[in-house]
């Protein structure tokens, strides 16, 4: 796979696909040639990864008198979708408010996590100082530690604040997060070559200078990736905001949570809520999914 | 100069230190108290609280749950997940469409998730259960009974992360080198030979990560048996709440009890510690076993 994208960056795309072809049908790897069954298998697989969404959608489409009599209503979508979505925004739940929310909270942390990782990342991997890596050992450590483990004084401390109920809650504690330090510390190790930063500090560039014109630029690749694994994670995020908001500053999850609470007949109702949470993050997959594939990738070869 | 890279590395300590650090050892002293959501800190009451929750049906219950759901989402996991992986390790049309397509659930929140399997595993009107009497079979009880809405909750956590474990498995298979299968297809190994004997020891390190980082995540799961009914309690006798879910019933429901809350945070903290632990020691009695496992994790 490496090999192969060393080739890509060298002699173009076209190069890189005849290596790994070749590679692949002279070596036999595991599986070199795939059979008709691979593609069998890995479409049954899509069916099952999708088949829950699509039902979602299904019963979003359909009414609550149709669900009732039937658990999969139609094969089809209905025309009530549109309907349905507009009664759940219209609710007193307001939806529309806590897709906002959503939306900001996850853009705020990604961000901020990947400004502050790759400002860590950069000091770990090329700079030198005194305990760099214990610190690192520690911050790794860190990883292992369970959420649970804090949110009772957590809330005790945001109730002090008065921030109960308030966005600052839950973006707060996740500005920077030590999977990220590690994550852009392993990859400005390779990604950065020390030629780049002595030069820039032989032009008389601060360190932080060096930071924002040399770092930063070179952490692209890795800071998108990151970016996107931090916004799933937010988004998905449901445990402490369900402890800590309460009102009309509810994310998604949450919302969701009291739309089922409140509506819990009308799948109808419930389920366009849960397509309603679902579709951004979908188009967001659509359009930087490739990245997020690299990005697992990589990490699971380097971790 | 010299304090910059100390500059650099400190908002994660800063932050780490406010809402990580700071707040575990305090949870030690809040289980050490008669302490509750509304009054606040009451008398010192030494380990009264850890007592009074280890002498609870509850915790037990809870416990048994946790390990049960963590078991059947991660065994039939990481089998599903190598399987996937070792189909994607081939030289297929339109890699990634299928890389992408097995990735689709990851994006979809553990909320969403539950809420579209508490239907298809409704006890009467799911889709389950009418297939099942459909061709003529007994209905399961999926909310009665306890095995079963272990099984349920273990799908839905499957099915978010089965393909992202995928992932990760398919990425160690393309790093195996590829000498290695010509030289096991010049020794006339078959198929299936290869793959368990080759592609399966090679894994091993990647099994030991993936097994560690779910173990983390999986004893600690609340969002899908929460939102499994809409009660959210773990059903009429608790047959699905879990030790997290436990550790919120007392801290945010009627006992706000925080005292009683913080205990059960530390003992969950010590149960992963141990498995962490347990987990470290089993992967370097494999790695010193020696074989392939041995490189350079």
């Amino acid at each position: 796979m490496q090999s192969t994208a060393a080739i890509e960056q060298f002699a173009g795309k076209g190069a890189a696909r005849a290596a790994a072809r070749r590679r692949l049908k002279g070596g036999g790897g595991a599986d070199a040639r795939p059979h008709w069954w691979n593609y069998v298998l890995l479409g049954v697989v899509l069916v099952i990864s999708f088949f829950p969404l699509y039902y979602a959608l299904l019963l979003a489409s359909s009414d609550a008198g149709s669900i009732a009599r039937n658990p999969l209503p139609s094969l089809l979508p209905q025309g009530n979708l549109l309907a349905n979505m507009r009664e759940v925004i219209a609710s007193d739940i307001n939806f529309w408010s806590a897709m906002l929310n959503s939306v900001f909270v996850a853009t705020v942390t990604s961000l901020s996590v990947v400004f502050f990782a790759t400002l860590a990342g950069y000091a770990f991997s090329k700079l030198r100082f005194r305990g760099r890596r214990a610190l690192l050992v520690f911050v790794i450590a860190t990883m292992a530690v369970p959420v649970q483990l804090g949110v009772i004084p957590l809330f005790i401390i945001m109730a002090k604040l008065g921030w109960v109920g308030d966005l600052k809650a839950v973006i707060i504690p996740g500005l920077v997060t030590a999977f990220g330090v590690f994550w852009m510390t392993q990859y400005l190790e390779d990604a950065l070559p020390f030629e780049l930063i002595e030069a820039a500090r032989m032009d008389g560039c601060s360190l932080m200078r060096t930071y924002w014109h040399v770092a930063l630029p070179a952490a692209r690749g890795a800071g998108a990736m990151l970016f996107l694994f931090t916004f799933v994670g937010s988004w998905t995020n449901f445990f402490w905001p369900f402890i800590i908001l309460r009102g009309d500053s509810l994310t998604l999850p949450v919302a969701l949570q009291q739309l089922q609470a409140s509506y819990f007949k009308d799948y109808s109702l419930i389920m366009s809520g849960v397509v309603i949470s679902v579709i951004p993050l979908l188009l967001l997959f659509l359009l930087a999914g490739r990245q997020l594939v690299q990005g697992i990738m990589q990490g699971a070869v380097k971790g | 100069m010299r304090f910059t890279p100390f500059l650099f590395i400190s908002p994660f300590f800063v932050l780490f230190l406010l809402t990580g650090l700071f707040p575990m050892l305090y949870t030690a002293w809040v289980s050490l108290h008669d302490w509750d959501l509304i009054r606040g800190q009451g008398d010192f009451v030494g380990l009264a609280n850890f007592q009074f929750v280890l002498g609870t049906d509850s915790f037990y219950k809870a416990l048994r749950n946790t390990f049960s759901i963590f078991l059947l989402s991660s065994v039939p996991q990481v089998i599903a997940a190598i399987l996937i992986a070792y189909v994607l390790d081939a030289n297929l049309r339109a890699k990634t469409f299928w890389r992408m397509g097995v990735l689709v659930p990851f994006v979809v929140a553990p909320v969403a998730v539950s809420l579209i399997f508490a239907k298809i595993f409704a006890d009467s009107s799911g889709i389950v259960n009418g297939v099942l009497t459909a061709i003529d079979l007994p209905a399961v009880g999926w909310h009665s009974d306890a095995l079963a809405s272990h099984v349920a909750i273990a799908t839905m956590v499957n099915f978010r992360w089965t393909g992202y474990n995928a992932l990760i498995f398919l990425a160690a298979m393309q790093a195996v080198p590829r000498e290695i299968y010509e030289a096991a297809i010049i020794d006339g190994t078959g198929r299936m030979k290869r793959f368990w004997h080759v592609t399966v020891p090679m894994l091993r390190p990647t099994i030991v990560f993936v097994v560690i980082t779910s173990t983390i995540g999986g004893l600690q799961i609340f969002d899908e048996p929460r939102m499994f009914d809409t009660g959210g309690q773990g059903g009429a006798s608790r047959q699905w709440m879990t030790l997290t879910m436990y550790l919120y019933e007392l801290g945010w429901g009627p006992q706000v009890a925080f005292g009683r809350a913080s205990a059960v945070a530390w003992l969950l903290f010590l149960i992963i510690l141990a498995f962490g632990i347990l987990n470290f020691l089993i992967t370097r009695r494999i790695a010193n076993a020696g074989g392939p496992a041995k490189s350079s994790r």
